[in-house]
């Protein structure tokens, strides 16, 4: 996942007539990028093969039988009912946590009231074990759908805090003095500046913040009341299809780190134009 | 004025208009104890382009950023257009040193953001913009990013957005410190060409004692800190020549020698 905004050291020579030329070069570059991720794939997963036949453990498939069990399990639809049950309550704690943790962590890095009393807690909140934790929420929230809403809050609402915060802080000086000599409001200066300079940090905790959403609701899953994809890895691990298993954990690799690719996809289309390609148009 | 006022050449001091910014009497600790400027007085005439020239920690950015409003002096006044002021005003517009670029917004919009915090609607800011971007030669590059152009030319990005305000005072803090010496000396020459069309007031910020000699009608020395008035120079040279002969002339090799004998004897 080598992202696309990272051009530091391409030549500011964009602007030149050589730019169509370049533009290429550029596309060759990409190609071959992704001949040599394909065979980073490769290269792991005949390792992984290896691994699997020699065997290692009696526990450890190959990873051909790991893929044929993925696929077997993508058509015969236990994935997709698993990921049904999973969803939901990943999906309405992200959307209930987003909005509020991006507008806590701006309003701390706004108001030095809100963060004095509300920084520690976030700070704790993310230094604290989640999976010591989590058992204790069925305390409180007994043992369904909404203990699990609350594990995916617990896990991604700090993270997504801590970056907006941290966004809105690490605002540029020379920005803000640039803006002041040219007699911006302090509205001005929110709308106009502090946000959108701080919209990258934002996105980032969005995006991870989506990633621990997924830790938290499988851990729960896990550690309250087997559903979804927690009840397979524990039934297939209980009935020892260990290529299943695998391949259950695979998934859910798998599905976290597309989430947050098209995430960024996202946010690159809606909000930030400059950091698409190299002719910003 | 408070300072002995000399001259550079042996000729007559050249004729100065009426000020438009004065500055009385300012002093300025920063919290610390750090005292970085002390009962600093000044004129800058209208139309003119002054400099403010010294060893780095002389406060002559400082000095700058008071006139600009954008930092509280301890003491002291500044009038502009005989007007006292404490912040920033219209009639004032800042070039920065690091350029001060939004990255997320196209050359076109840094360039009309003044006016667009003034509440201008898009097409006449625009329609502003784009003469000012032409003026400083980077028309169509109205579409880029920062991260797309080099330093020079980001600079001048800066340097259309403070034209675009249309303030009566530029103020300039070291804008080609950060641009190579090839684009530094196209910089100035251009920025000469251009105040001779714009006719604006021009308070400028450099270590450079050449650039200063340059570009200048009037260089004001400061000692280093805390940063007094250490002299007044008026380089008497006749512009409107052929550049590389100016860089040649007599005049300005002596106006050029005679700070660097005043400012030797501020280094240690």
């Amino acid at each position: 996942m080598t992202d696309r905004t990272a051009q530091p050291g391409r030549p500011a020579a964009a602007g030149l007539p050589e730019a169509a030329g370049a533009d290429d070069g550029v596309r060759r570059d990409r190609q071959l990028q992704w001949l040599w991720r394909l065979l980073s794939f490769a290269l792991v997963f005949a390792a992984w093969e290896v691994a699997g036949r020699i065997p290692i453990s009696l526990a450890f498939p190959p990873f051909s039988e790991t893929a044929v069990a993925l696929v077997e399990m993508l058509f015969d639809g236990t994935l997709f009912a698993a990921y049904g049950e999973t969803l939901r309550p990943l999906v309405v704690g992200l959307l209930l946590c987003g909005a509020m943790a991006v507008l806590f962590g701006v309003g701390m890095g706004l108001s030095e009231t809100v963060e004095w009393f509300s920084l520690p807690i976030f700070i704790i909140l993310q230094a604290a074990p989640m999976a010591a934790i989590i058992p204790l929420i069925t305390f409180i929230y007994g043992i369904g759908f909404g203990a699990k809403v609350f594990a995916v809050m617990l896990m991604s609402a700090p993270i997504i805090v801590l970056n907006s915060y941290k966004g809105i802080r690490n605002t540029s000086p020379s920005l803000l003095e640039m803006s002041r000599s040219f007699m911006a409001t302090r509205r001005q200066q929110i709308v106009k500046i502090i946000l959108p300079h701080a919209s990258g940090l934002i996105f980032a905790g969005l995006r991870l913040g989506a990633a621990a959403g997924v830790t938290g609701v499988v851990l729960a899953e896990l550690l309250i009341t087997p559903t979804g994809v927690g009840d397979l890895i524990t039934y297939y691990r209980a009935v020892a299809e260990y290529p299943r298993m695998f391949a259950s954990i695979a998934s859910i690799i798998i599905f976290s780190s597309v989430t947050v690719t098209l995430l960024q996809r996202l946010e690159q289309t809606l909000f930030r134009p400059e950091t698409r390609g190299p002719s910003g148009e | 004025m408070l300072n002995a006022v000399k001259t550079a050449s042996e000729g007559e001091m050249p004729e100065m208009s009426q000020p438009i910014v004065e500055v009385r009497g300012i002093g300025k600790r920063y919290p610390g104890g750090v005292e970085a400027l002390r009962d600093v007085s000044l004129d800058f005439p209208a139309g003119k382009l002054t400099t403010l020239l010294g060893p780095s920690g002389c406060g002559k950015t400082t000095l700058l950023k008071i006139i600009a409003g954008l930092i509280e002096p301890s003491s002291g006044e500044i009038y502009v257009k005989g007007k006292r002021t404490d912040g920033p005003g219209p009639e004032r517009a800042f070039v920065f040193q690091d350029f001060a670029l939004m990255p997320w917004a196209t050359v076109l919009r840094n360039v009309a953001f003044g006016l667009e915090l003034r509440g201008m609607p898009k097409r006449q800011r625009e329609e502003i913009a784009r003469r000012c971007i032409a003026e400083v030669n980077l028309a169509g590059f109205e579409n880029r990013y920062p991260h797309e152009l080099s330093g020079g030319m980001r600079q001048r990005v800066g340097l259309a957005r403070a034209l675009a305000v249309d303030a009566d005072i530029l103020m300039m803090d070291e804008p080609f410190a950060s641009v190579d010496e090839q684009t530094r000396r196209k910089f100035q020459e251009d920025l000469l060409k251009l105040l001779e069309v714009e006719k604006k007031t021009v308070i400028f910020v450099t270590h450079s004692i050449e650039e200063a000699v340059y570009v200048s009608d009037q260089i004001v020395l400061l000692s280093p800190r805390p940063g007094t008035v250490s002299r007044i120079v008026r380089p008497a040279l006749h512009r409107g020549g052929d550049v590389e002969e100016l860089r040649r002339d007599k005049a300005y090799l002596d106006c050029v020698d005679e700070i660097w004998q005043v400012l030797k004897q501020y280094l240690a």
